[in-house]
């Protein structure tokens, strides 16, 4: 499918985004493997257009973005250094969390990209306390704030408290299901019943349904609530079906997943359909893709070696307390 | 000034907050033109509109956009309906609010109201101390103020302190317990209070429990006996200097608590004075809470589940005569 020539610019962004992602999340990879980082590596790999087109498609320094563990697209696109990623990982004081947090945890809240906790739809009303936050301070106008979760996220009290609130406060807020087909290893029909679409109109928002694993489709439908949001328009529901090339995390091999999705339209990969659609629409010439590839594995190689070469954290020197006002190693 | 209650000081310090600090704005249910369940927020929408905002039914979500509307430099305050539906809400405090500092080095400076305890007929789920819950993590402040100006002023500190607080009010002193203003003895926010001077035995305590242990002390003076109380004021951090120093004066404690026997604030107060201050002790440091059921709706019931001045003066006779 070819992208409209109005698109090439926004096209180009994401897929730039998407690539950088994937490079980086190959190494990730291949760092765990290697036993270089500890904890867990949970990669975005099949979810990197949806991410990536909703990163790119908000205002670093305007707008909110608060990422979850699938959304290394995202967070690239919306600004995210690449020494973020390698740093958190690898456990450099350097890095945004000072190995107190890591991996899919670290966040910039000072650049408008809250840190994320484990808890499923616990991100959700805080990007709408942001954008309330924006509205008492008279800084709302033309900002949007955007998440994203999961198929099983969504089954969280917390999401449903959430999107309620912002629907009641007609927040600019988006939020994107990605709908991977599977929570862990539980598959959609032990997750929920009906369509996940179906609860935007609940709520009193505007749904969409995007395919997730297709650029053009998810520039279209993601772009779509952004915009609209930014108009004014209230909060948005996209939902975006696709499959996760991947296990849950590193540790997982994904055995559980249904064969027949992975040969199915939802198995192919977003990396691919993007490429042929980025080609066929005349936005790239042959071997394009290729080159940002090379230089996102230059980039990455290097915040790699610079981040091994950085300290990790002195537990002598730590300072034991997570107060800010009340005293030092007090309780 | 003619009397104010504990309630009116609650209301007093929000209301200036809001006219004092443009960060501050109030989120809960049915706090608006209604003026919340217990009338701590009546007459703040009218006078500043737009900063008292209604929330529908969802704590956790109450305490989301709080935590969001500090990272965007807001001082919000949260109240909740009753410090029991804060379970709901315990999510987004003790994972997210509570951990964000440490992780990021952005504060979150939000204050989460509870209305807390017991008052006859509340039963089960309206009745409720969650202080203990709150301060066994790492990142929340947890206050507990027992007197009119402590509830005043307690509130405008936890307000502008960088850091989360949980502000547990006690529902019974609500209209019960005046005094002629807010005034206190500015201690610092963190500073527990010797509330009752004495001797023989020190009692450790706070929220609406120093009123009962001073009744007790009392009764029991007419018997001879210099009971010292020990109002902690601030749950977490607690302020343990002056405890040990009261145990040192006195050499006998009973810590004293509303919530359920199982750990929680008095078990931390003895367990400290035990470790630390074990050559200071007369007699074994004992702990008096409520029972281990659910709290009762019952008034007879419910007056026996808690403390009373009867049974903390029993407790004491007993740690008196060891």
């Amino acid at each position: 499918m070819a992208i409209a020539a109005d698109y090439q610019e926004s096209a180009c962004r994401a897929a730039r985004a998407m690539v950088t992602a994937r490079v980086l999340e190959d190494k990730l990879r291949s760092l765990y493997k290697a036993g270089k980082i500890v904890g867990g590596v949970y990669l975005g790999r099949g979810q990197e257009a949806l991410s990536g087109v909703l990163g790119t498609q908000l205002i670093p320094g305007k707008d909110v973005f608060a990422p979850l563990i699938r959304d290394q697209a995202g967070r690239t696109g919306f600004g995210e250094d690449l020494l973020d990623v390698t740093r958190t990982y690898l456990g450099s004081v350097e890095g945004p969390m000072r190995g107190r947090d890591g991996n899919i945890h670290r966040g910039r809240p000072d650049k408008g990209m809250p840190a994320m906790i484990s808890h499923l739809g616990a991100a959700v009303p805080v990007v709408a306390g942001i954008l309330l936050a924006k509205r008492l301070k008279g800084e709302l106008d033309g900002v949007v704030g955007a998440t994203c979760i999961g198929d099983g996220g969504a089954s969280t009290g917390a999401f449903h408290e959430a999107l309620n609130v912002a629907a009641v406060e007609k927040l600019p807020l988006v939020v994107v299901i990605a709908n991977n087909q599977y929570a862990y290893s539980t598959p959609n029909q032990a997750e929920f019943s009906g369509n996940l679409a179906d609860r935007a109109a609940g709520y009193g928002m505007r749904g969409w349904e995007a395919k997730g694993n297709d650029l053009a489709d998810c520039l279209e439908k993601v772009g779509g609530a952004v915009a609209a949001a930014r108009r004014g328009e209230g909060p948005q529901l996209v939902v975006a079906d696709l499959l996760r090339l991947s296990g849950h995390g590193e540790h997982d091999d994904g055995a559980y997943v249904c064969e027949d999705l992975k040969k199915g339209p939802l198995g192919r990969d977003c990396m691919d359909i993007a490429k042929e659609q980025l080609l066929s629409s005349g936005f790239i010439e042959e071997g394009t893709w290729e080159n940002w590839e090379q230089e996102a594995r230059e980039k990455v190689t290097e915040a790699v070696a610079l981040t091994q070469r950085e300290p990790t954290p002195d537990a002598h020197g730590e300072v034991w307390n997570a107060c800010k006002a009340v005293g030092a190693e007090t309780y | 000034m003619s009397e104010v209650a504990y309630i009116d000081a609650i209301r007093e310090a929000q209301r200036e907050l809001l006219a004092d600090d443009p960060r501050v704005f109030i989120y809960g249910q049915d706090v608006g033109d209604f003026g919340g369940a217990f009338k701590a927020t009546q007459g703040l929408k009218a006078a500043f509109p737009g900063r008292v905002i209604d929330s529908p039914i969802a704590e956790d979500a109450m305490a989301g956009v709080a935590i969001g509307a500090a990272l965007e430099g807001m001082h919000p305050i949260v109240e909740m309906q009753f410090a029991d539906f804060s379970s709901i809400a315990f999510n987004q405090m003790v994972n997210h609010a509570a951990t964000y500092y440490w992780r990021t080095g952005t504060p979150i400076p939000m204050t989460l109201r509870l209305p807390s305890g017991g008052t006859p007929g509340s039963g089960p789920f309206h009745s409720q101390m969650m202080e203990s819950l709150y301060a066994h993590y790492p990142g929340l402040v947890v206050v507990a103020p027992a007197t009119v100006g402590d509830a005043y002023h307690m509130l405008k500190e936890s307000v502008a302190l960088e850091d989360p607080v949980i502000y547990c009010e006690h529902k019974l002193l609500y209209r019960w317990l005046k005094a002629d203003n807010f005034e206190n003895d500015s201690l610092p926010l963190t500073k527990a209070r010797i509330t009752r001077p004495g001797k023989h035995a020190t009692v450790v305590t706070y929220s609406a429990m120093v009123h009962e242990a001073v009744k007790a002390a009392e009764r029991l003076s007419e018997e001879g006996w210099e009971i010292e109380v020990v109002d902690l004021r601030c749950i977490k951090p607690m302020d343990t200097d002056t405890i040990m120093a009261s145990i040192a004066r006195t050499g006998r404690l009973l810590a004293l608590g509303e919530s359920f026997p199982w750990g929680g604030v008095t078990a931390e107060v003895v367990s400290r004075v035990a470790s630390d201050g074990f050559h200071l002790l007369d007699a074994p440091p004992m702990r008096l809470n409520a029972k281990d059921t659910p709290i009762p709706y019952h008034p007879d019931l419910w007056r026996a589940h808690r403390p009373t001045p009867e049974s903390i003066g029993e407790a004491l006779r007993k740690l008196l005569n060891f």
